[in-house]
């Protein structure tokens, strides 16, 4: 079996999968229970000064009958005194000594910095995880990501941090910044050991129409949140995949955002985290699920013949280019598998409403048919498509050409005025725009009226 | 041992004709309507013979429109509640769902249907009305589905409309002749109060047309009249001993059924005559009343039987045995039946023969004719220079106008027998037709 086992910056954990810092890991209870089910290590929920929490916590976003492709929370740091928490890690750090426990810090002065980092370390924490992420209640205070988004207080803190830390100090950033590598480069220039990423995005989940009121609601009124959960692995992908990219960074990552399978994970991964945590799908199915994350790790890693996680490290990141870079002679186009269509022709009002209008319809048969001409090979009706493997994006050009939209400008061979010849879109059809009041099939009027003509 | 017992109290008939299309909750119907593919030009819409846009109002639902949801079904058929529970949606709709093709099973259209038109009657949501009143006046005869539609359509485009009906309750068969398994009565009449409180249309019962003196004083009253007066009783076989007691008419008997429902009496070995959705429901309701053996009866071989599959399954489902290739020649016993005396046919270049020498006596105690409803030609010679077709159905135009002008029509006094959702769809038009007719 391969080893997933990992050595995130000197903080060993059997695993890489590690629960995020957050109301999972609020309690040694529950983080014995973590550990007990399989998990590799967990940040635990931020310790510093106990915060006062309000009621009505939470909020979601639901896609039809999907719950919980977003979440969001303005709840804030550990509410519990500092050394009931302390007590706990030491609690599970002798029951799991070889399972990875990370405090989550954020408090204000120099002398509250060293004061919690020298106490965390004397639990028996395997290291710590600078939160300068929070971006709900913790900000106004000027902690969280208020010191995310300076990095200039961040390299302050973190040089605090380091003055007496004996353990590896993560930075999790926020990103809520326009440029993430900004941050990170504080953050190693600070002499951190690590970067996790990302915190919680800031959010309002949703408007209660009735009550006029964002989500969560407390007492009529609501605030910004933090945005997580499936809907946000996007946005960290791309961040964590900007820090690992970055020449100057060279850090450790520890990706956070949208992980709830073996699959979301491996994407980190594959973009250069080295490990994963996991805060919203623990909180929406239970620890349960690191049974499903380990095995399908583990399936991969021997399909892949890879026998550590460092195999697999940042492998797509050579292919993540700048668009400048990308071939503009490759060329797939659509194609529909007829034997397969079930006719819902989602395909052909997608391609027709919403990009080249490169499908038609058949007369005798739903089965809509690609006009290879207009077809720019745009993956639309492959992406709308509801059935499995039906339309299928086929490669055009035998690939013996490679021209990148860098090399085409290097060599004066690019549109610079308002109507270029050399404009891409040139020569592609595009109906007239009267056609479209002829499409009567686009609106549908209820019942025989439109049998009848009559409105 | 029967696979039902006698229903002898409300709960157990409930139990025993437990619906088939129960009622969504909420969760359903969210999770139901997300499946929903909203294919383009839908074939669930082309399927449906009053083109409901069905996509648009499970988008609806899904969105939590639920009152723009009946909004869209009531604007192309008034009696979307019924028909999401009584269409033979497996060959309509849910049969047109792309998803057949994916061998996936199809969106639960018929349900969801009801789930928002049952929201919408619940609340009494206010959804219709009556257009500005034009002062011209139309009968309708007949408050079933072609009638009440009419009625409906007639009253948004603000003519004053009067329904008379012989019985004492709306809906025609849905509450009179649909199987109790697919829709209560109580929800078929919910839906009827419901259309007459949006439209107030004025319906008297108890007050049947019968005869050319009646016509005669709508003719002189109303603008125009509209016939939605359906199918009459069940066909006599014109057979020896058809008058015998236990020997009775399928639609009589789904009538009796619907009124009495537990204290319906039913035979201990049924046989029904028939091989029509009629012949199935029949069958299947016997079962259901605790009869211990139900025999159907038909004369051609089990794939030629008119019924739909799903119905057929139904049947079968509750214990009911197929006996094919068969011919009723006497109905047996002395006062009361006794037995079918039935003689063994073959198929012969499409045409059914007997088989000479192969008679037996089946026996049993009540027989069920489901050999369909006769026409109601008697009534309608009343009417000057209405036509019939050679099949006695009223012959009229597309807008459903007959060849006497004042008189329009739809449902199966003009079809011969169809679905609700075709009286409903067809009744529409029709209204449409008396408007065309009197703006003249």
């Amino acid at each position: 079996m391969p080893d997933l086992s990992i050595n995130f910056a000197g903080i060993k954990s059997p695993n890489p999968f590690w629960l995020a810092s957050a109301p999972p890991t609020n309690s040694g209870y529950q983080v014995m229970k973590a550990f007990d089910a399989g998990w590799g290590g967990a940040v635990w929920k931020t310790l510093g000064v106990p915060v006062i929490n309000v009621s009505s916590r939470y909020g979601g976003v639901n896609y039809r009958d999907k719950r919980l492709v977003g979440f969001n929370n303005i709840e804030l740091i550990s509410d519990r005194p500092l050394a009931d928490n302390l007590r706990e890690i030491t609690e599970v750090k002798k029951r799991f000594p070889d399972h990875a426990v990370i405090a989550s810090l954020m408090v204000q002065s120099r002398q509250e910095w060293h004061d919690i980092v020298r106490q965390s370390q004397d639990a028996g924490a395997d290291g710590f995880e600078l939160n300068f992420g929070c971006p709900h209640g913790m900000c106004e205070r000027g902690m969280g990501s208020a010191v995310g988004q300076e990095p200039k207080i961040l390299q302050m803190i973190v040089e605090w941090v380091m003055e007496v830390a004996q353990k590896p100090v993560i930075v999790k950033l926020t990103p809520n910044i326009s440029d993430i590598t900004e941050p990170a480069l504080a953050a190693r220039r600070g002499g951190a050991d690590a970067i996790s990423l990302i915190n919680t995005i800031q959010s309002i989940v949703g408007v209660d129409l009735d009550q006029f009121s964002p989500y969560p609601i407390v007492d009529g009124q609501g605030t910004n949140g933090g945005y997580c959960g499936p809907a946000v692995k996007p946005i960290a992908l791309n961040m964590v995949k900007n820090c690992a990219q970055h020449p100057e960074v060279r850090l450790p990552i520890s990706g956070i955002g949208g992980i709830e399978n073996w699959r979301d994970a491996v994407e980190h991964i594959l973009l250069g985290a080295s490990s994963v945590q996991v805060c919203t799908a623990a909180m929406h199915f239970g620890f349960g699920i690191i049974r499903e994350m380990v095995s399908g790790l583990e399936q991969y890693m021997v399909e892949k013949n890879f026998q550590t996680i460092y195999d697999f490290v940042g492998k797509a990141l050579p292919n993540v280019r700048h668009w400048e870079d990308l071939n503009m002679k490759y060329q797939v186009k659509a194609h529909i598998h007829e034997e397969k269509c079930i006719g819902c022709q989602l395909c052909y009002t997608a391609c027709e409403d919403g990009a080249h209008q490169a499908i038609r319809l058949q007369a005798g048969t739903r089965t809509p048919a690609i006009i290879e001409e207009n077809c720019v090979g745009c993956n639309l009706c492959s992406l709308v498509c509801p059935v499995d493997e039906c339309i299928t994006m086929e490669r055009r050009d035998d690939g013996s050409q490679h021209l990148t939209w860098k090399e085409r400008t290097d060599a004066g061979n690019i549109p610079t005025e308002f109507n270029d010849e050399k404009a891409g879109g040139r020569h592609h059809w595009v109906p007239e725009p009267a056609a479209a009041l002829g499409k009567e099939r686009h609106k549908t009027l209820p019942g025989k009226a439109r049998a009848l003509g009559v409105g | 041992m029967a696979e039902f017992s006698t229903p002898t109290t409300a709960q157990e008939f409930a139990e025993n004709f437990a619906q088939l299309k129960p009622l969504m909750n909420r969760t359903e119907a969210l999770y139901e309507s997300s499946r929903c593919l909203f294919c383009f030009d839908a074939p669930c819409i082309q399927a449906c013979p009053s083109g409901i846009d069905i996509p648009q109002f499970i988008r609806q639902i899904n969105s939590g429109n639920v009152t723009g949801s009946a909004r869209t079904i009531y604007e192309a058929n008034y009696f979307g509640n019924a028909c999401g529970k009584v269409c033979p949606t497996e060959v309509l709709c849910e049969g047109a769902c792309v998803y057949n093709l994916q061998d996936v099973k199809p969106i639960e259209i018929g349900r969801l249907q009801s789930y928002a038109t049952t929201a919408a009657i619940k609340e009494n949501k206010k959804l219709f009305g009556p257009g500005p009143a034009n002062g011209r006046r139309v009968a309708v005869i007949g408050a079933g589905p072609a009638g009440i539609s009419a009625a409906c359509e007639l009253r948004s485009l603000g003519y004053e409309v009067t329904v008379f009906e012989a019985k004492a309750q709306p809906s025609g068969l849905t509450v009179y002749g649909v199987a109790p398994y697919k829709i209560t009565n109580e929800e078929a009449l919910a839906e009827m109060a419901y259309l007459q409180g949006q439209f107030g249309y004025e319906v008297r019962y108890h007050a049947p047309i019968t005869g050319r003196a009646n016509l005669a004083a709508l003719e002189a009253e109303y603008d125009a009249i509209f016939l939605g007066i359906g199918l009459g009783k069940t066909s006599a076989l014109g057979l020896p001993g058809e008058d015998k007691i236990n020997c009775v008419g399928a639609v009589e008997f789904i009538e009796e059924l619907r009124m009495r429902q537990a204290e319906m009496q039913v035979g201990r070995t049924v046989i029904v005559l028939g091989g029509g959705n009629t012949a199935m429901d029949a069958a299947s309701e016997a079962a259901r009343l605790g009869a211990e053996t139900v025999l159907l009866a038909y004369r051609r071989g089990k794939e030629e039987m008119g019924a739909y599959e799903f119905e057929y399954s139904l049947a079968k489902g509750v214990g009911v045995k197929g006996l094919f290739n068969v011919a009723p020649l006497e109905i047996v016993g002395d006062d009361y039946v006794a037995g079918v005396r039935f003689i063994r046919t073959a198929v012969v270049d499409g045409r059914v023969q007997e088989v000479p020498g192969t008679e037996f006596v089946q026996p049993c105690d009540m027989v069920i004719k489901a050999t369909g409803q006769a026409k109601q030609t008697h009534f309608l010679h009343h009417i000057p220079g209405l036509e019939l077709d050679n099949r006695g159905r009223i012959v009229a135009d597309a807008m459903g106008q007959t060849t006497n002008p004042q008189y329009f029509t739809s449902g199966d006094a003009r079809n011969g027998g169809a679905e609700v959702v075709n009286a409903a769809a067809e009744a529409k038009v029709a209204a449409r037709g008396i408007y065309a007719y009197l703006s003249q």
